[in-house]
């Protein structure tokens, strides 16, 4: 099982650098190209949620990224130390409501559209978003 | 790739051009953009996203903001998107009924024409 991780400090600016190591390590363990849009968008979701939670919970802190070729599927999982509550479920649109925290969520909702294999696990603690596409190879 | 930014005013409509990527890093220029047009009377806005390689939900909430401030003042904020990247992000995300979203500048423009 060939695993990569990468940390790095919760800075909007390395989310794309972390799209890109996710889209790279897609591509080399055999996810098809036609997933590589959903892996990148999926993964950056998941890095700018952990990075605003670290912002507001505690900056100092890292955020961690696991990627690794799962018995034929490609499989990250984005941790967080931000402390979390459940994750809301979705509401009826309504423009009136959508302000820029309620868009927050939204990245949640874009993640379980993208990834075939979404779990989300918030605790106290921080919150582990899992996720996972079918790979073809092994790294 | 970074984010590109333009606009030009045609007859009442604001043509924002961006060209990049919207993301937690760059959609604070996009949000400055929109504030500070309509901030300067420009009520009628139309983004084309024709040049944008990658929109999450961040980028998103930049345009639901924009739009939520051209409203307020009865104005107007369209999308130009052919891209299906970026358009299954509306779609998922249920924005396909909140914004008008146009296949080119000048099918907006012909629209915006007889809402006027």
């Amino acid at each position: 099982m060939a695993t990569v991780e990468l940390t790095f400090s919760a800075l909007p600016a390395h989310v794309r650098t972390a799209r890109l190591v996710a889209t790279a390590i897609a591509r080399r363990t055999g996810v098809e190209e036609s997933l590589l849009d959903e892996v990148r968008l999926a993964v950056g979701e998941a890095c700018s949620r952990a990075v605003e939670a670290h912002r507001v919970h505690c900056p100092g802190e890292p955020i961690r990224i696991e990627l690794r070729d799962d018995s034929g599927r490609f499989q990250v999982t984005v941790s967080d130390l931000a402390p979390s509550e459940e994750i809301k479920q979705e509401q009826p649109l309504d423009l009136g409501m959508l302000s820029d925290s309620f868009m927050s969520s939204f990245g949640i909702a874009v993640i379980e559209g993208l990834a075939d294999d979404v779990e989300v696990f918030p605790s106290p603690k921080g919150t582990n978003i899992r996720m996972s596409w079918p790979a073809a190879v092994s790294v | 790739m970074d984010l590109k930014l333009d606009h030009r005013t045609e007859d009442r409509l604001t043509i924002v051009e961006v060209e990049g990527e919207i993301d937690v890093y760059t959609a604070p220029r996009l949000r400055e953009l929109l504030i500070d047009l309509v901030n300067k009377g420009n009520f009628h806005l139309l983004v084309n996203m024709e040049k944008v390689d990658f929109l999450d939900s961040t980028g998103l909430g930049v345009l639901v903001g924009g739009l939520k401030r051209v409203r307020a003042h009865d104005g107007s904020l369209e999308l130009v998107c052919t891209q299906e990247r970026i358009l299954k992000i509306f779609r998922i995300t249920g924005l396909t009924k909140v914004f008008g979203i146009y296949a080119s500048v000048d099918e907006a423009k012909e629209a915006h024409g007889k809402d006027k």
